[in-house]
């Protein structure tokens, strides 16, 4: 950190520019064989796919027969048969997924954060078996989804969950709960579900900001008499929030795209559909490959447009180094 | 404004004891540098009195306080740090208010104390800016404006120079001394640099691991030494230590002899030493003449130009190496054989334990590691 001049770059010249010298573009030539490996194989497994998606979402693809079908433009979508409105974007099922998602979202990502900073803060404190908390903590972000969430229909089961029998027991329930099957409980068992899975990811992204942080400020907080919490929410905050920004947006995304959690807890119950679990319903169960791919690039689309508003209102502090 | 008194202060990381029962009476208004080489505690002790380690055994007292249990918000302390540790997200403005805002200052009272510091340290112009486009000299002072504006008894500085370059080192070097004849507030300041502790303090406390060796004024502590430790370490280039033995003592002189053949009456007490003693001679470069008829003779090894002076580094036989400065250039080349003559007045004799034996002025002002009530 030496002074703001000294980090900016000089301008290159405009000469320069216009003559590359052989170093310079070998160095470029290098940087290409480099990058194309992975450029190809993303093209293969990331473009070709999602061009395909796109494509079908554009015609009456069947699962039965997916080489024959016919181009028919946005009729998946939206069309108007007979003064009719017909299509993905009139399917109340469709919007009640993607309020499902959303909502499912803003929730868990909400409630994770929170934990995810009380448990980093906790661990940024210096305990004995600090190491080994670190490591258990981590346990639930490792089993893998199909699994966890497996454990935990068993456990919320109505009649043989464990969780039942302890409220039973506790007399805190009068009879036992249809967690999953509930309407009023399926999206909160769910969100419950995914925060103890989830949670330890944002702690641990969350630990790695704090312990970049400065241990002087805080003595110097200390000797200025600045109350903990207030140091918290006037120092510490600030200053990891770009990683915590980070954090919630890697979060988001995966919420967004949530499919195995709540296929495996609730599967095809409208109460809790989400929007993948609905494109998975249309192509897999009804067959209609046209309109779940419809679905499926409406999902994109829906992923890219928040993750672009979300970028744009944190540039702001993203592009700007706190330090 | 405050005095600190720290009284048989110990301090244990677990098992490790790292100061060994600290006295030490620091007066109101005084500036004390405490100096050492790294690792002797002096930061540790400087810690203890802010308030951010706990002392394990001891009392301190500020201002006539007991202050050992009370949080170092209470303690009536500000301190500089090494580092800055400057909030990098406020600006500068709020960096400095940022402590006063809980202490239940008006917001016109506050405003006008950090404007007052910021005025003090000519940081006026730079309020608005944030710690990071700021040079490091200017966030020094910004550290030093953030310690000014909490009006402390006492202020403290940990190594606040170390991180600057030579000229901004003595600039700001420069601006410190001058707080403290602004301000008269009690100071105390740890570095390892002992230019800084010469021109710094009112008194030096030299610290070698976790115990006081000596405490005195800049001055005492370079023309009186009490050990072998104060001798090395105070002073640069360092002294020169000779290993010699008794040859006999009179009442007020002790006459040792020399590696080489020669001897040299030193006028210090001789307080129970006894002929074969193994005593070190102590002798600052400064007080080594190139002469004609010396008491040593040696090789000169290296020839070092500084342009106002110049220094000799001498080999005197089984690998002792004196270093000599003397004005001007140099006269001798490296390969030379020179004679030393060693001015006896500025003779330092040290006892095998590290103890320095008295002079004849030493009597009228003892130094002591205990000394705590020289004059400032």
């Amino acid at each position: 950190m030496t002074s703001a001049v000294a980090q900016e770059d000089a301008p290159v010249p405009v000469a320069a520019r216009g003559r590359r010298s052989s170093l310079t573009r070998s160095r470029i030539r290098a940087a290409w064989a480099f990058i194309a490996p992975s450029l190809i194989i993303l093209a293969l497994i990331a473009g070709w796919p999602l061009a395909r998606t796109i494509w079908f979402s554009f015609t009456d693809a069947n699962l039965n027969n997916l080489s024959d079908y016919e181009f028919i433009g946005f009729e998946n979508y939206l069309a108007n048969y007979d003064g009719e409105w017909l299509g993905l974007l009139t399917d109340p099922d469709w919007w009640h997924s993607v309020w499902n998602t959303v909502w499912f979202t803003l929730v868990s990502v909400s409630i994770e954060t929170v934990l995810g900073i009380v448990v980093a803060l906790i661990l940024n404190a210096a305990f004995p078996g600090r190491g080994l908390m670190r490591a258990i903590i981590l346990i639930p972000w490792a089993i893998p989804t199909i699994v966890s969430a497996k454990m935990w229909n068993w456990m919320l089961h109505d009649q043989f969950g464990v969780i039942n029998d302890m409220l039973l027991r506790l007399g805190l329930i009068a009879a036992p709960i249809t967690w999953t099957a509930n309407p009023d409980t399926a999206l909160w068992t769910v969100v419950m579900v995914d925060v103890w899975k989830t949670t330890p990811f944002m702690a641990l992204l969350i630990l790695a900001a704090l312990q970049m942080l400065p241990g002087d400020i805080y003595e110097a907080a200390k000797v200025d008499g600045v109350h903990p919490v207030r140091v918290f929410f006037r120092v510490t905050l600030p200053l990891i929030k770009p990683a915590l920004l980070v954090a919630v947006i890697f979060r988001a995304l995966d919420s967004l795209r949530v499919f195995d959690l709540i296929y495996v807890l609730t599967a095809n119950s409208r109460d809790t559909m989400s929007m993948s679990v609905y494109a998975r319903q249309q192509l897999v169960d009804f067959q209609e490959v046209g309109l779940g791919s419809a679905a499926s690039t409406l999902i994109f689309l829906i992923i890219a447009l928040l993750v672009v508003i979300t970028l744009a209102a944190g540039r702001v502090r993203l592009g700007e180094d706190p330090r | 404004m405050a005095d600190v008194v720290l009284k048989s202060v110990q301090k244990s990381f677990g098992k490790a004891k790292v100061i060994h029962g600290v006295d030490l009476d620091i007066r109101d208004g005084e500036f004390v540098v405490f100096v050492g080489p790294s690792g002797c505690g002096k930061s540790t002790l400087l810690r203890l009195i802010a308030g951010l380690e706990d002392i394990t055994a001891g009392d301190l007292f500020i201002g006539g306080e007991r202050v050992n249990d009370l949080a170092p918000a209470k303690r009536g302390i500000a301190m500089v740090f090494q580092s800055y540790a400057l909030y990098p997200h406020m600006n500068v403005y709020d960096n400095m208010a940022f402590g006063l805002e809980l202490a239940k200052s008006s917001r016109q009272e506050i405003d006008r104390k950090v404007r007052e510091a910021a005025r003090l340290l000519q940081i006026e112009q730079l309020l608005d800016r944030k710690p990071r486009q700021l040079s490091g000299g200017q966030r020094q002072r910004v550290a030093i404006g953030r310690a000014i504006v909490r009006d402390p008894k006492v202020f403290l500085f940990d190594e606040p120079l170390s991180n600057l370059d030579a000229a901004l080192r003595v600039q700001t070097r420069i601006e410190i001394a001058k707080l403290h004849t602004d301000t008269r507030a009690t100071m105390i300041y740890v570095t390892h640099d002992q230019v800084e502790a010469m021109t710094l303090a009112d008194r030096i406390v030299v610290l070698n691991a976790g115990r006081i060796e000596q405490v005195g004024t800049p001055l005492e502590l370079y023309h009186r030494p009490a050990n072998l430790f104060v001798a090395g370490f105070i002073g640069s280039p360092q002294m020169n230590l000779i290993e010699c033995q008794v040859a006999g003592f009179g009442s007020s002189e002790v006459l040792v002899s020399l590696p080489g053949g020669g001897s040299l009456s030193v006028p210090v007490k001789p307080d129970g030493v006894q002929a074969g003693d193994a005593v070190t001679l102590g002798i600052r470069p400064d007080h080594v003449r190139i002469g004609p008829e010396g008491a040593l003779t040696g090789r000169v090894e290296l020839v070092e130009e500084l342009g106002e002076n110049h220094l000799l580094y001498v080999d005197a036989g089984q690998g002792r190496r004196l270093t000599i400065r003397e004005p001007g250039d140099a006269r001798h080349e490296a390969g030379s054989t020179v004679s030393l003559d060693l001015a006896r007045e500025f003779c330092h004799l040290f006892r095998h334990t590290g103890e320095a034996l008295r002079t004849q002025a030493d009597a009228t002002t003892p130094t002591s590691p205990n000394l705590t009530s020289s004059a400032v």
